[in-house]
């Protein structure tokens, strides 16, 4: 094919993302001149219209970022705002964050994997349409969903923008029949969850090994969730409130998505970020069932994410189930915090990755100031590398379908939140 | 059914955090059902695209904050039989509305170095201040029940019931504990419409308003409550004025429309 060959493409909105936002690609002499990743989310501002706030509104207002990933928001803030008051909620508070969490990822990878990921690697535009073709997978992937949904509706009362967590531990302490009939549930989906990963596992994913850093929490003990340092694969071991020190956001003209960078180099937060740094934190029976399968961590093909995905299932039930099972009512649900002035870090994993945040908050605890820095903010400028080096990798010779299908393929692997980050997708290919 | 009889619906996103689509992605094998009963022609996150189809029923989330978002909602209503907005964005501006009550203009600086790349509206309003809106669903998020209600109701040529009822209705009908009168916490269920089933009181805490303005509230008694409870002015206004701010432009509409 020549490559002299004039050829736009247009996607007026790339499906199966969270949200929408535009892609634009240039192809001069057969090389990607321009890869950008257009976003055009209407700025909703939540970094300033938190300030003058009390602090107590802040974990129902950041909810309202992401109706995907709430959970993170919340635990994020209240993390932050519990280090200004100086106040250790307690073991049974952490431990039920936890299983809150483990709510969210089971809910928003399985809506990933099997909503919009999978259909790109099956040859389908749709789950729907793909579960003609596999019902059961389908099914099953939903189920996983809404076992997420359940663990997240017994802390929270809804999944979306739950209602339960607060600074200090949560509103509500959920009552034993409740917690013994979900965990009754729980135990009885761990043959579906452990189905998933092999199966993902042996799925025909494109091979693409590519050169980047990841990036996540970490934690002397467990698989991150929740924590206080952050590392890299490149040797980076900080404390969250260095951040800030260490990534530098920046603005471009074709983003309202703040872009970050770590010591001015790309990097990649998210499920294959984690479980590239913390295999050696997995429960027993999650690392001995990835042994079992073909798969090998740390892996350098991004569409490995997908497994990583269903790895993180897996994981967040059994962690979900020996949390539930260990509870007791020894403990509070719930510490009242001292209000002080101060500056306080939080971070947490989001299911697309790390999410900080940073509040200062006056001596009445009045929110002064709010900085929020989502997961795909981080990923963007990665994002945009990624479709250089797998476009040219796949070949640009391919016709004009089979490389937006590729472009878009490589977007959505990534899990963008363009609720978090982005709108409006739209995908050029500008041949010329 | 052949996509000849299938009725066709849309659902097309503005502003907003993506929670109310969540509302059909998070009904489980009832998403494969949606997707049996009817052709679902715009539906971006679950996959198909198509944004200028004429259908029966258009959902619509987000509110209204770009000149691109202006055009596009003129293009939906001329498109659909029935619009029916989902959520608070959608029928009273979001959260991200608050910005229009900001006494000073420095929002967007605020947070961007170079604002003018920053394209947006000066300010943001709900779907109904543009176009007319054949019913609102309130929530933030609605859920599962509120869409598929009418969801049927649109099918068979009607429009779906609105809940108008005060939260404190709810908790009753529950025999939930005032949190207010139990435990003096600024509860917004006397003025708040129900529909989420009186979470906030069940779960022990009080109501934030996240469903909007109910019908006929007295909201100056209320008021005069939160400031006996202690609240100042300002943490007053806090609670009237977070994730519906913009209900005013809709509420005058929904109170003459009643339970239609």
């Amino acid at each position: 094919m020549s490559k002299e060959r004039k050829l736009n493409i247009k996607v007026p909105v790339l499906a199966r993302v969270e949200g929408a936002g535009a892609l634009r690609i240039k192809i001069r002499q057969g090389r990607i001149k321009q890869a950008e990743l257009d976003i055009f989310e209407p700025p909703r501002l939540f970094e300033r219209l938190l300030i003058g706030r009390d602090y107590h509104e802040v974990p129902d207002m950041v909810a309202r970022i992401c109706g995907i990933c709430p959970v993170a928001y919340q635990m994020s803030a209240v993390s932050a705002l519990e280090g200004i008051f100086g106040l250790d909620p307690g073991a049974r508070v952490r431990a039920m964050r936890r299983v809150f969490y483990c709510g969210e990822w089971m809910q928003s990878h399985a809506l990933h994997i099997h909503l919009l990921a999978l259909p790109d690697f099956l040859g389908f535009d749709s789950a729907p349409a793909m579960a003609k073709a596999y019902p059961d997978e389908v099914r099953r992937g939903l189920a996983l969903q809404a076992l997420g949904n359940d663990i997240i509706r017994l802390f929270g009362g809804r999944s979306v923008h739950p209602v339960g967590a607060c600074v200090g531990g949560f509103h509500h302490t959920p009552d034993r029949p409740s917690v013994r009939q979900l965990l009754d549930k729980l135990q009885a989906s761990l043959p579906q969850a452990e189905a998933l990963l092999r199966w993902t596992a042996a799925l025909d994913l494109p091979e693409d090994d590519q050169d980047f850093c990841s990036v996540s929490l970490t934690h002397p003990q467990d698989y991150p969730m929740i924590g206080e340092r952050m590392v890299s694969s490149s040797g980076l071991d900080i404390g969250i409130e260095d951040f800030e020190d260490y990534v530098n956001e920046y603005q471009v003209p074709h983003s309202t998505a703040l872009h970050a960078l770590l010591h001015g180099e790309t990097y990649l937060v998210g499920p294959l970020a984690r479980m590239n740094l913390n295999q050696a934190r997995l429960p027993p029976a999650t690392r001995e069932l990835l042994a079992e399968c073909s798969i090998r961590f740390p892996s350098r093909n991004m569409y490995h994410s997908l497994i990583a995905r269903a790895a993180e299932i897996h994981l967040a039930l059994t962690e979900a189930i020996r949390l539930l099972e260990e509870d007791s009512d020894a403990q509070p649900l719930r510490v009242a915090p001292q209000v002080r002035a101060g500056t306080g870090f939080g971070a947490s994993e989001a299911p697309r990755g790390l999410l900080y945040h940073r509040y200062e908050v006056t001596e009445t605890g009045t929110i002064a100031s709010a900085r929020i820095v989502p997961p795909t903010s981080q990923n963007q400028a990665r994002m945009e590398q990624d479709l250089v080096t797998s476009l040219e990798n796949y070949g640009l010779q391919h016709a004009a379908d089979a490389l937006q299908l590729r472009a878009e393929t490589v977007i959505r692997n990534y899990d963008p939140c363009i609720s978090c980050a982005t709108h409006f997708l739209r995908l050029r290919v500008e041949h010329d | 059914m052949d996509s000849d009889t299938q009725p066709k619906i849309a659902l097309h996103k503005f502003s907003s955090c993506d929670g109310c689509q969540l509302a059909f992605l998070n009904l489980g094998a009832g998403l494969l059902s949606v997707f049996e009963q009817f052709e679902v022609v715009h539906f971006a996150e679950a996959g198909p695209v198509a944004d200028d189809v004429p259908v029966l029923i258009s959902f619509v989330e987000g509110s209204i904050s770009t000149p691109d978002d202006l055009a596009r909602i003129k293009q939906v209503r001329a498109n659909s039989r029935y619009l029916i907005t989902i959520g608070a964005c959608a029928t009273a501006g979001g959260l991200q509305a608050l910005r229009n009550l900001a006494d000073d203009d420095g929002w967007v600086e605020s947070v961007y170095a170079t604002p003018e790349y920053i394209d947006t509206l000066d300010t943001v309003t709900p779907i109904r201040a543009h176009v007319p809106v054949d019913a609102e669903l309130w929530g933030c998020p609605v859920n599962g029940t509120q869409v598929l209600n009418a969801l049927h109701a649109c099918r068979n040529g009607t429009l779906p019931v609105v809940e108008h009822d005060k939260v404190c209705l709810e908790c009753k009908r529950q025999q939930t504990v005032c949190v207010m009168v139990t435990r003096g916490l600024p509860c917004m269920g006397p003025v708040t419409r129900t529909g989420c089933g009186a979470l906030c009181p069940g779960y022990a805490r009080d109501c934030y308003a996240c469903y909007g303005p109910a019908e006929n509230s007295e909201d100056g008694i209320l008021r005069d409550r939160f400031a006996g409870l202690g609240l100042n002015n300002k943490q007053i206004e806090h609670r009237f004025t977070s994730f519906t701010s913009a209900a005013g432009m809709t509420r005058d509409v929904n109170r003459r429309k009643g339970t239609e």
